[in-house]
């Protein structure tokens, strides 16, 4: 019913899917390169802070608004794993942070949240990368990683 | 095939129009391009703002340009193939519909007052003329697609053992696809956003909208892409000389994406809070299942290009390629659907790229997504509108075509614009350039404190690339307005390149049958979207009151 050759190329597509996959699961589990958490809303993320857990171990709330994010600058030691949450107070805003693996939507009404490492200092810039009004394009954080290490 | 006058009207009506609105589109393609470069640090250039500009090229470009011509299109499907025409009172009203409803977001975009892009993007606030205006030119499509419908299954009573026309299963998939996710873009239009918006509700609940939006926003892209399939299929094979290797394998595609496109919308939505990490795994493996009709088509038409160059003489394990009728201006849609295949090589690996669940993260609202879409829509889509309605207009109305020899050249210079806008653009998303920002105010303006030089030369590609496809969309205005109005020399009528298949094909009736389809299909898409919007309702602690893009305090609603 099908041809030879349409066939193969069936199966060769449906591999080639199948390597897709199978990247997919192997930069989940061993990368640990996942998407944002399901967190239910609840009013005390729209308090922006910094908390420290212990000595490598950070938590940032960010709040998003029409045109800034707050805490807009913030100190972290170098080699500290770092909880990021992030709400808005207003419309949708987007968080991207130049040179991190971190992408996250801010959506009024409900709370994004990743895991970040940062082992090399520098300033790490947040941009918005979501159109949130005419201000959009000034709109933007930084997180400093200066601390030594020890 | 002869067509009434009525039905041509009806069809260059549906032509004319969006290719006329499409001037201001492309006007506004080359602002971006040039906003984003910091070629000019301004917020607006003849007081049309940068993010106005931006809502007119998506709306106009995506919806308008594609919804017309996907109707004009099918209209002369159906009438060619199933050798009837569409009914007079619901092709008028569905032209109408459109029409006014184009006018009124129109007048609205124009106006300043709905500049929030063409995603709507609730909480901020369009004028309501935007959101009716858009919800009017979709009921308008509708309307079309059950006239057509109607027409099918009528056809059918008559012909119960022949195959359906491939490109009669393509139309009517396309429009089913069209109609089933219109529905949830419908209802958070009309039940969510225009009450919200005419202040008679408080609240918005963002993640809901935003979530039947992509229910829409996925499916959307099969729905331009799916009239460039069916030239594919059923045109390019002639128009080099041969023909479709097999038939068969179009109708799976065709079925596939009925199955596949809608229930895969979250991959959209990665970065977004309140759907659980489940619905996004599933609704990425299920964007894999909708690459496969694609390798299918990349296949067939690969081996249908092949027999025609053998044809024409053509040997060896490659140069046959050099056989293919690139420049012949008789059959000049050649020229446009070739490069519309070539470029849509690039927009669907990258396309598999956004769409991976972890690898997304990378380039989520970077402008590697705009580098993206634009290989896919400004790709096989755009090229095939923009051949098809010089060929249609130049048929319909029986003139020939202005400047041949332009006609020929206009895709090739269009492809190497976007390829090189399109590999800037990537390049710096891949850099962490944002997309939908005017860049040229603040990253890309020396004078800003938030300078950031590592943008300069991906964006000055996508003004290069993009200069050049300004170009070809410059030549293309003057070969169809030329065409239009030039002295009529031959009867109007409906003529396509119908590909026959290489072997004999038998009818299987599972390939010419809609109902099992349509049943697996809504089982799918009811498995995958029930958990999101059950997510979206539970996980969102409050709703949204309505902004301006231009005030950060909300408007507030008086209280009755």
């Amino acid at each position: 019913m099908i041809d030879k050759y349409e066939r193969n190329v069936i199966i060769v597509a449906l591999l080639l899917s199948a390597l897709f996959i199978f990247s997919l699961f192997y930069a989940m589990g061993a990368r640990k390169a996942d998407v944002t958490e399901c967190l239910p809303y609840d009013k005390s993320y729209e308090t922006a802070r910094v908390n420290q857990i212990d000595k490598s171990t950070y938590q940032i709330f960010y709040v998003a608004r029409m045109w800034s994010f707050e805490p807009a600058i913030t100190y972290i030691p170098v080699g500290s794993e770092v909880d990021l949450f992030l709400t808005s107070q207003d419309v949708v805003h987007g968080f991207d942070i130049y040179n991190k693996n971190v992408n996250l939507m801010g959506v009024p009404g409900g709370v994004a949240k990743t895991t970040v490492r940062f082992d090399q200092p520098g300033v790490y810039k947040v941009v918005c990368h979501e159109f949130c009004g005419t201000g959009h394009q000034n709109m933007q954080a930084e997180i400093i990683v200066n601390y030594p290490k020890k | 095939m002869n067509v009434s006058r009525y039905l041509k009207n009806i069809i260059l009506a549906e032509l004319f129009v969006p290719v006329l609105l499409l001037t201001i589109g492309i006007y506004h393609g080359l602002m971006q391009v040039i906003y984003r470069a910091g070629v000019i640090h301004q917020a607006s250039v003849a007081k049309l703002d940068y993010y106005q500009g931006l809502t007119l090229h998506g709306v106009i470009n995506a919806i308008v340009l594609t919804t017309f011509f996907a109707v004009a299109f099918g209209h002369a499907t159906i009438a060619f193939f199933l050798k009837q025409e569409p009914g007079r009172k619901a092709s008028l009203l569905s032209l109408l519909l459109m029409v006014i409803g184009t006018l009124m977001a129109a007048a609205a975009m124009l106006s300043g007052k709905a500049s929030v892009l063409y995603t709507f993007y609730p909480p901020l606030k369009a004028h309501p003329a935007f959101y009716i205006g858009t919800a009017m030119l979709i009921v308008g499509s509708w309307v079309a697609y059950w006239d057509w419908a109607v027409i099918y299954v009528r056809w059918k009573r008559g012909h119960r053992e022949e195959n359906t026309p491939l490109a009669v299963i393509g139309t009517l998939v396309n429009f089913t696809i069209w109609f089933v996710c219109t529905l949830a873009v419908a209802y958070e239009v009309l039940v969510l956003l225009v009450p919200w918006s005419l202040g008679w509700t408080a609240g918005v609940n963002v993640m809901l909208a935003r979530t039947l939006f992509w229910f829409f926003g996925h499916a959307l892209v099969y729905f331009w892409l799916l009239p460039a399939y069916i030239m594919f299929y059923t045109m390019l094979p002639k128009l080099a000389g041969g023909k479709l290797y097999s038939g068969t394998a179009g109708r799976i595609a065709f079925f596939l994406f009925l199955l596949f496109s809608i229930p895969i919308g979250v991959h959209h939505q990665f970065g977004e809070p309140s759907i659980g990490r489940g619905v996004k795994l599933t609704q990425s493996l299920l964007t894999f299942a909708v690459a496969i009709p694609s390798f299918i088509t990349a296949f067939t038409i690969a081996a249908s290009l092949e027999h025609a160059a053998w044809l024409r003489g053509g040997r060896g394990l490659y140069s046959w390629i050099w056989k293919l009728p690139f420049f012949r201006k008789d059959v000049f849609l050649f020229g446009y659907l070739i490069n519309g295949l070539i470029l849509f090589i690039f927009g669907g690996l990258t396309g598999l790229v956004n769409a991976s669940y972890s690898l997304n993260n990378t380039v989520h609202n970077t402008s590697f997504i705009p580098g993206h879409f634009h290989l896919t829509v400004a790709g096989p889509v755009f090229l095939a509108i923009l051949g098809m309605s010089i060929f249609l207009v130049s048929q319909l109305t029986g003139k020939k075509i202005y400047l041949p020899a332009i006609n020929t050249i206009i895709p090739y210079l269009w492809t190497v614009g976007v390829l090189i806008f399109s590999a800037g653009l990537m390049w710096g998303g891949l850099m962490g350039e944002p997309r939908r920002t005017n860049m040229g105010l603040t990253y890309l303006n020396p004078a800003s404190e938030q300078y950031h030089p590592y943008w300069v030369i991906s964006s000055m590609l996508g003004l290069a690339g993009g200069g050049i496809m300004f170009a070809a969309g410059f030549l293309y205005f003057i070969v169809f307005f030329g065409t239009f109005f030039r002295k009529r020399s031959a009867a109007s009528m409906i003529d396509f390149p119908v590909s026959e298949s290489l072997h004999e094909e038998k009818r299987i009736p599972l390939f010419d049958t809609f109902r099992p389809w349509l049943v697996v299909m809504g089982f799918i898409i009811f498995m995958a979207y029930l958990p999101a919007i059950s997510d979206a309702l539970n996980n969102t602690g409050k709703k949204a009151p309505p902004y301006l893009p231009t005030d950060p305090t909300p408007i507030v609603t008086k209280k009755p």
